[in-house]
């Protein structure tokens, strides 16, 4: 990652999706991802509609295929779940290679396989495509009240300060000695977190007397820029009506 | 360790999507003086801590590490409520900015990994610290059991919403059991760093440690003559009940009264089937209100009977919270015309 930990995992290139405000990206993925939830499982060619729908937001977004692959990995512990699934689940059981595997097990490895991988292919192309300002000014536009925002904002601020205060007591910490390799050594990490607590803490209330010293009245000021226009909406309406007609169709007629 | 979307069926996430705006909203209200006596940045920057900390690799023992999951710890740290915001905070930046989790499941997330680890924790720690000795020392054991008790509250709290909204048909006690025994161990590696990190916290800065506050010393000072006095630590910022949170309820009461009403059945109800099959039926009186607009809960001119349900029983919690009111008002009326003699209480500043 190039940027800071607070940039998340965006990444900075000119797309219509980059171009298109927060808020209308967080309505229409969130619709999106629900209608592919709300698919029955079995309906095995809606989820290539939607994969391709997933594939070409991503190349729209022209986000780097080794970026969106690497993402991914953070499905794993769920893919150890789902492959465990056909062995653990009852009803009735199929032989597949002469394992005897449970039919409802299989298909809800499928399930969760397919829709865990699709939404986290949704998340990640809003979180590449978002700046976290941008995020933060749809999230207030969307009437997140105010104080969530405000505190939403300052730690994405301040993440990497913090985390380059831990990264230096990482270092100094293993320059003397301590690794972190033996429970011996918890005390010593442990510490350091202690000590990362009281310093974030104390620059916490830092930066309110100065924020005060400046003229804070208890309201941060409005960070929205500019409304989305109908014809952004309707861009991001018409993924979710393609979903919808995607789900719908999958519901009538099935697989 | 957070739920991808999927993993839920819609109607559950969506339930759980709720939950969680609700929880986030009572814990805005209730940490609301707080936010505004220390500003959003300590908030901010708590959150920051706990996105930092939670990568950090904590040697646990048997050569392995682990992870903070830091909900116990940050009700430790900073309360139940400004940790509930804090914890939501780190779970929405982990969600829309780092794709971990997935958007459905963010409620899921927010209402398992924040709301549950951090009440649990938070409720286990103040019980114990109830029971233990009025001692600085008692903090970190309350804490780290606060911990450990956590995390399988919370496996369980999943069992519970994969059993009502789960994709596979599962034996649940089998996954109730592999689930809890599981999460049993990760909780105990959860209340060895709590312990160890709080207790490096207490150890320099006590006052800072939410749990900790009620247990500070009094200040004794001595002048010159010998004289002591004593004076007492500030008391913890106490959450005052919010005039806002009438109109919460209210608001949660119609859009339950609305939706329920939607399912309520028009078959009469077990009593007056039962009045029916044994034949008395016929016997029972017409209600007095039977001819008003509202009887047997449907508003009349209207065609559709759910609506018509619906409105109904909103109109009825309306009907029922103005005549609350009213006897309310005009109970504090004769209060404040009996005790108009007496000189009103000097208020405090």
């Amino acid at each position: 990652m190039t940027g800071g930990a607070g940039d998340g995992l965006y990444v900075a290139v000119d797309s219509p999706v980059h171009r298109l405000p927060a808020q209308v990206k967080l309505v229409a993925l969130v619709g999106f991802v629900i209608c592919v939830v709300s698919t029955p499982a079995h309906a095995f060619w809606a989820f290539g509609v939607y994969a391709g729908i997933v594939v070409a937001l991503v190349m729209t977004a022209k986000l780097p295929a080794a970026t969106v692959l690497r993402r991914m990995t953070v499905e794993t512990p769920f893919v150890v779940f789902a492959l465990l699934l056909p062995f653990v689940a009852a009803g009735p059981q199929v032989d597949v290679l002469g394992v005897s595997l449970s039919e409802s097990g299989v298909l809800g490895a499928w399930n969760v396989l397919v829709k865990g991988t699709l939404g986290v292919v949704a998340a990640i192309v809003l979180s590449a495509s978002t700046s976290p300002r941008d995020l933060l000014t749809g999230l207030e536009r969307l009437r997140l009240p105010r104080t969530l925002v405000a505190i939403l904002s300052f730690m994405i601020r301040y993440v990497s300060v913090v985390s380059g205060d831990l990264q230096r007591m990482r270092v100094a910490r293993e320059s003397r000695g301590y690794d972190g390799g033996s429970l011996g050594h918890l005390r010593a990490v442990a510490a350091g977190a202690g000590a990362l607590f009281v310093r974030s803490y104390e620059r916490g209330e830092r930066v309110h007397l100065a924020m005060l010293a400046r003229g804070y009245t208890g309201m941060m000021p409005s960070m929205a820029r500019r409304q989305a226009t109908a014809a952004e909406w309707r861009r991001g309406a018409g993924l979710v009506v393609v979903a919808l007609l995607v789900a719908v169709a999958a519901r009538v007629v099935g697989g | 360790m957070h739920v991808p979307d999927g993993f839920l069926n819609a109607p559950t996430s969506l339930a759980t999507g709720a939950i969680a705006a609700g929880v986030v909203g009572i814990s805005l209200q209730r940490a609301s003086r707080e936010v505004r006596e220390s500003g959003p940045a300590l908030a901010g920057l708590t959150a920051a801590f706990v996105f930092a900390v939670q990568m950090v690799n904590f040697p646990v023992g048997a050569g392995t590490s682990g992870h903070l999951l830091g909900g116990a710890l940050a009700a430790a740290l900073v309360g139940p409520w400004t940790g509930l915001l804090v914890m939501s905070v780190v779970l929405l930046v982990q969600g829309l900015l780092f794709a971990d989790g997935g958007l459905t499941a963010l409620g899921t997330n927010i209402t398992l990994m924040g709301a549950v680890t951090v009440l649990v924790g938070f409720l286990v720690t103040r019980g114990l610290l109830r029971a233990m000795p009025k001692r600085l020392g008692s903090v970190v054991p309350a804490a780290a059991v606060g911990a450990l008790v956590s995390v399988p509250i919370a496996a369980l709290a999943f069992t519970g919403l994969y059993a009502a909204g789960g994709a596979v048909d599962l034996s649940i006690g089998r996954l109730a059991a592999a689930m809890v025994g599981w999460h049993v161990l990760i909780g105990i590696g959860e209340a060895v760093i709590t312990a160890a990190v709080l207790s490096a916290v207490v150890a320099t800065r006590p006052d800072l440690v939410y749990v900790a506050r009620h247990l500070q010393a009094d200040l004794v000072l001595v002048d010159d003559q010998g004289r002591t006095t004593t004076v007492s630590p500030d008391r913890p910022v106490a959450a005052k009940p919010a005039g806002r949170s009438l109109g919460a309820g209210v608001a949660i009461t119609l859009l339950i009264a609305g939706v329920v009403s939607l399912f309520a059945s028009a078959n009469p109800d077990g009593l007056e089937f039962v009045g029916a099959k044994l034949g008395f039926g016929e016997a029972a009186k017409e209600s007095a209100v039977a001819g008003s607009p509202l009887a047997d809960y449907g508003v009349s001119g209207i065609g559709n009977g759910h609506v018509s349900g619906a409105l109904a029983g909103i109109i009825g919690v309306l009907v029922t919270i103005g005549v609350g009111l009213l006897v309310a008002k005009m109970a504090s009326l004769r209060r404040r015309a009996e005790s108009a003699s007496e000189p009103e209480p000097a208020s405090r500043a």
